[in-house]
């Protein structure tokens, strides 16, 4: 078994290897088929280590010792349990799909080789974080999801959005990292250790429950909260939480099946695994816990606010992807972390069908992503519309669809977190509900506006040139469905966001996680729950009579009147509410602060401490001013050495003089 | 049985570039042969230090100790412990990978541009074997001549500027040494052996003046802000090899100098100066950081940003705990893989566009795809990715930091963004994008010699990065030793 925990993120390397170090001297079909063969043997493995675990069997043990400093160990190792093991099948599998996908999408790209190779190196490096048994093995596979999707971002690195977009995606993830890396510094410190295991037995063992730590004189802070903030803050980076949201919107300028794969479906979510991971430790902290649930709210309902005006089918499912991560991040904070890893299944699931499906469309309209020039597509991509309507379906909430159990248990769970008096619990349950009502509303928008309504589209009009396979298609003008490759994924992912829900009576309420996520004894809001839970069908009929519901029908509706019933109304909206509308096309501003503030301000602060620091006072006066005081001096006193002998003699003279003075005078002082 | 390993270590070079230089500069092929024969001989009898090495001691270990200077008992004393050998491995690769890079690049001198290089390479490798203050202090000045030629004479158009700018600098650094190693040597009772000096016991108003002196010389080399101005001026005019042993080799005189000199000898000054050293170090880390972010020039950019990472070397000997240590030591080995990697890569662009500034490239990856491929790899080495050697070093000393405070830490930490910034923004105008001058369009990808310098150094940084342990074992009992010398009140002479 053992050898197959190692096959899983191998393989993947393997081909990443293949593709990407032969990239120029294999066939495009290769290194297909390599990348591809290898993602289904790690696949397997993973459904084996899944199927094992499921058995009981856990694993905690290091592969080899990475460096001994000091007195600390430091060592890569695997910690296969339910929780991993759950991430290890997820992230395979939507990887899977996407290689296939990507055969199609990508079809006629020169970096297609390359394109392979980033992908399977980003699987090896997400399943190296999601196995890890310490903290830095966990960083390390941190960085390296964040190091792959900078280089997937910029894939096309000659448009000059797309390395915008992937240097600050970097540097915005850097950011959180920054406060993870810290984080991680503390517990090393406090714990002597960054094995999980030995961690989190302290923590429970309250091994740092009355330790405080002075950050600013005179304020003694709960170490523990300080540590879960920190950690919390890398989680902020990486899961795109505000106000480190900003990356994410941007990452679209990569390709689609990225979009599906990192963006959506795996990457953006390992800061909501790894809290998880963390649940000992943010178990002992109150004020961190709200603190992840009010950051987690915020994202969540003002993200979706965005949503609504955006025209690029991408980034509608992109701030639908940062709302729903909202969604996850309020599950953490109310100590619901099986049901935020259940949203975190489904949503992958549900969203990489709503990506993929939102790529097909945009091969079918020649790389067209604006809406306003779709409409009426769905009689020309059957599958696609089908599928994509799955996901809408579930990205929404709707019963029986996936993404209805997650979600509606994260909003009981946060309204228990309420009920228990849980800070900022109220604020998460409304952030929550409204967030159910827009998601309702865009997620049909996006639906009827591409797919439904007026053909829009010139079926005679040269779509944009790209850099990029530019040969999709066969240039006949009216859109059509995509081939097998990319239809088939969609179909393979749409049957899970369906009914990957149901299984939530044992995933969220039974004993599914064992002793991989903990929760303390006080947090009940999950044990009611429980107990209120029944089963899957009285779960969807009592649905039927619950706020949310109605609040996504809502939503659903609105959507079908404004687009359907009153296509006019959109522009009439847009005029009457303008304030609005530029708000959150702005996106409330946090683009151009961010450039204005912090790129601007280190740049003038750079140029500051370069021109005048270094050249005028280090340089300018102490180094040359050095060498000029040495030019100076030796141009006086050449002047004393004239040459001529009445010089010399009248110096001669003086200083006679003086020394006769000296002595003179030292000579009475001696006496007095 | 007396071993002669080190002295060949230090002479085969130097007798090499001798020999380099007798072979003339009519026939600069035979020169180039002789140089890499030359070079990599220096690398084989080094290898022997690594398999020799005995991990469990911290004693200086293959000691060779013969009377030099009778009269002032000086003698050619030499021992390594396991900083000595790593740096010793890293100049003898760095030589080798400096010889193969200027092989056809080089056309003017070519036998005395490889044979300054040897020369250097041998000098370099006695100041980390030399145990005999002054042996190590003839070194130590020894190696600005063949650097002072590199620069001033295959330099750019400011070279002697650079030049003079550069050994008026690091001289007048070290001539406060000599001062001190000589107060040293009376109170020793006529002694400049360091294991005489390690033992001497002195109050603590002697070690303070003791410690500036020492300080200001290896601050120089580091260079810790703010004398480290020389710095960009001689990288931006250094010929690349210059530019690559200067960061890769030449810096790390000053921070091997901090731990052998001024940690043991004077360790209760050490102690007591060590929140201004500290606070030099994350000045370094963070100001400098900015002002890479803002260089125009990429050879500038990179010369700032080796400023900041090698502040962390000073930052990490300064926390005294062996995780810091040792965090600095390895941030020395990767620096010298990492900046020389990168000022490589400047260099090959140079070599076919003769420009270093950064608004003259944009979209180098249309043309030259595995170039941007490795120049990628060091890039994100640069910006201290785990995985590669930049960040094993700035990783311990991190976390030794916050051991002793937060706030230091925080401030240190920030290299995880300013490091990122300005590497890879840097990166992002010149490889990335469209093609805008028409000269990008004419480059060509990496020739053999180029992908091998390269190719070898992207395999130690990977190496590094993965499995860094065996450089920790080397290195284990040594820091332990280092850090039991430097014990405050060992030496402390009381009621003087």
């Amino acid at each position: 078994m053992q050898t197959l925990y190692l096959v899983v993120p191998l393989a993947p390397l393997f081909g990443a290897l293949v593709s990407g170090l032969l990239c120029m001297k294999i066939s495009n079909r290769a290194a297909h088929t390599v990348t591809i063969a290898c993602m289904v043997i790690s696949t397997a493995a993973a459904a084996m280590v899944f199927s094992d675990v499921r058995e009981g069997h856990t694993f905690n043990g290091a592969l080899y010792t990475w460096l001994v400093s000091g007195t600390t160990h430091y060592e890569i190792g695997f910690l296969i349990d339910q929780l991993s093991a759950t991430m290890m099948v997820i992230v395979t599998f939507v990887s899977l799909m996407v290689h296939i996908y990507t055969i199609g999408y990508m079809a006629d790209d020169p970096g297609y080789n390359r394109f392979f190779s980033y992908i399977s190196l980003f699987t090896f490096s997400m399943l190296m974080l999601v196995m890890s048994n310490n903290f830095l093995q966990l960083f390390f596979g941190w960085e390296a999801v964040g190091l792959v999707s900078y280089l997937l971002i910029g894939f096309w690195y000659t448009r000059p959005t797309a390395i915008y977009a992937n240097l600050k995606a970097f540097l915005v993830n850097r950011v959180g990292d920054f406060g993870f890396l810290l984080g991680i510094a503390l517990v090393l410190m406090y714990f002597g250790t960054l094995d999980y295991q030995s961690v989190f037995d302290n923590a429970k063992a309250g091994a740092l429950a009355a330790n405080t730590i002075e950050l600013l004189p005179g304020q003694a802070w709960s170490l523990i909260t300080v540590i879960c903030i920190l950690l919390f803050v890398g989680a902020m980076g990486k899961s795109a939480q505000f106000p480190l949201h900003v990356w994410l919107p941007d990452s679209m300028e990569g390709p689609t099946p990225i979009s599906a794969l990192i963006h959506a479906a795996t990457m953006v979510t390992a800061g909501i695994f790894m809290v998880a991971r963390m649940s000992p430790l943010f178990e002992l902290s109150q004020t961190a816990l709200s603190f992840v649930m009010v950051i987690g709210a915020i994202t969540c309902f003002f993200m979706a606010l965005i949503a609504t005006v955006q025209y690029d089918i991408k980034r509608v499912v992109a701030y639908s992807t940062l709302s729903q991560l909202g969604y996850m991040t309020m599950a953490l904070g109310a100590s619901a972390y099986s049901v935020a890893i259940f949203h975190l299944m489904t949503h992958a699931f549900f969203k990489a069908v709503l990506f993929l499906g939102a790529g097909s469309v945009i091969i079918a309209m020649h790389h067209e992503q604006d809406m306003r020039k779709m409409g009426g597509l769905r009689k020309y991509l059957p599958i696609t519309y089908l599928t994509m309507l799955i996901g809408a379906l579930a990205n929404a909430g709707f019963p029986p669809f996936a993404g209805f159990f997650s979600k509606d248990s994260i909003v009981e769970a946060v309204h228990e977190a309420h009920a228990a008096g849980v800070p900022g619990a109220l604020f998460a349950y409304l952030a929550a509900l409204g967030g159910v009502f827009v998601g309702g509303f865009y997620s049909f928008r996006l639906v009827f506006f591409a797919f439904h309504g007026k053909e829009r589209f010139d079926t005679h009009a040269h779509a944009a040139p790209h850099g990029h396979g530019g040969a999709h298609g066969k240039h006949n003008h009216v859109p059509h469905e995509s081939p097998w490759v990319v239809t088939l994924p969609l179909i393979l992912l749409a049957i899970p966001s369906v009914c990957a829900g149901w299984v939530i009576g044992d995933f969220v309420y039974g004993n599914y996680f064992g002793d991989s996520i903990y929760v303390a004894e006080n947090h009940e809001g999950l044990k009611r729950m429980a107990e209120a839970f029944h089963g899957v069908l009285p779960m969807i009929l009592h649905s039927v009579s619950t706020l949310p519901f109605w609040l996504a029908l809502a939503g659903a509706g609105l959507a079908w009147f404004i687009y359907i019933v009153r296509p006019d109304l959109p522009g009439v909206l847009r005029a009457k509410w303008g304030v609005l509308v530029t708000v959150l096309e702005q996106k409330y501003g946090f683009d151009r602060f961010n450039d204005w503030f912090f790129a601007g301000g280190a740049r003038l602060l750079g140029n500051g401490l370069w021109k005048i620091g270094d050249v005028m006072v280090i340089d300018g006066l102490f180094v040359n001013g050095a060498a000029r005081l040495v030019g100076w001096s030796s141009t006086v006193i050449r002047k004393v050495q004239s040459g001529y002998i009445y010089h010399y003699a009248f110096a001669m003279i003086i200083g006679i003089l003086l020394l006769m003075s000296v002595w003179l005078f030292g000579a009475v002082y001696m006496y007095q | 049985m007396e071993t002669v390993i080190l002295s060949l270590v230090i002479w085969v070079p130097i007798v090499a570039g001798l020999l380099v230089l007798a072979a003339g500069e009519t026939r600069p092929q035979v020169a180039r042969v002789l140089a890499l024969l030359g070079s990599l001989a220096g690398l084989a009898v080094a290898v022997p230090l690594w398999t020799g090495f005995d991990r469990s001691s911290g004693d200086f270990q293959f000691v060779e100790l013969k009377p030099w200077i009778d009269t002032f008992n000086v003698n050619y004393h030499l021992g390594i412990d396991g900083m000595s050998l790593l740096l010793i491995l890293l100049n003898c690769l760095t030589t080798v990978l400096v010889v193969i890079a200027g092989w056809d690049v080089i056309k003017q001198r070519v036998s005395q541009y490889m044979a300054a290089f040897l020369i250097l390479s041998g000098l370099m490798n006695g100041v980390f074997c030399a145990l005999d203050a002054l042996l190590f202090y003839v070194f130590f000045e020894a190696t600005l001549i063949p650097m002072f030629i590199i620069i001033g004479v295959w330099g750019g158009p400011n070279r002697v500027y650079a030049a003079v700018k550069f050994f008026l600098y690091t001289l007048m650094g070290s001539l406060l040494t000599l001062i001190a190693l000589i107060y040293l040597y009376n109170a020793a009772n006529g002694s400049f052996s360091l294991f005489d000096l390690y033992e001497v016991q002195l109050p603590l108003s002697v070690q303070v003046p003791i410690f500036i002196a020492f300080m200001v010389a290896f601050a120089v080399k580091v260079p810790m802000w703010p004398v480290h101005t020389w710095l960009p001026d001689a990288h931006v005019e250094a010929p690349t090899g210059g530019s690559v042993v200067l960061a890769a080799v030449m810096l790390k005189l000053g921070g091997y100098g901090f731990l052998r000199l001024s940690l043991p000898i004077v360790p209760d000054a050490s102690h007591e100066l060590a929140g201004f050293v500290i606070a030099l170090s994350l000045i370094a880390v963070v100001y400098i950081g900015l002002v890479a972010l803002v260089q125009a020039d990429m050879k500038k950019l990179i010369a700032y940003s080796s400023i900041s990472h090698m502040g962390f070397v000073t930052l990490g000997i300064f926390i005294f705990s062996a995780q810091g240590v040792e965090g600095a030591i390895l941030q020395m080995i990767s620096h010298g893989f990492i900046s020389g990697a990168m000022f490589l890569c400047v260099g090959v662009m140079y070599d076919r566009m003769h420009s270093r500034m950064i608004a003259d490239y944009g979209g180098v990856a249309n043309k030259m795809p595995v170039f941007a491929a490795l120049f990628m790899f060091f890039a994100m080495a640069n910006s201290g990715l785990p995985g590669t050697s930049g960040f094993v070093g700035e990783w311990l000393v991190i976390l030794a930091t916050m051991q002793v405070n937060f706030w230091y830490a925080a401030l240190a930490a920030s290299t995880l963004i300013f490091g990122a910034a300005y590497t890879l923004w840097m990166y992002k105008r010149v490889v990335f994008g469209a093609i805008v001058n028409p000269h990008v369009a004419e480059l060509t990808d990496l020739n053999g010699r180029e992908m091998l310098v390269l190719g070898v150094l992207a395999i130690a940084v990977l190496m590094m990065g993965l499995w860094p342990a065996p450089l920790g074992e080397v290195l284990h009992e040594s820091v332990n030793e280092i850090l039991r010398l430097a014990t405050p009140g060992r030496k402390l002479l009381i009621g003087m």
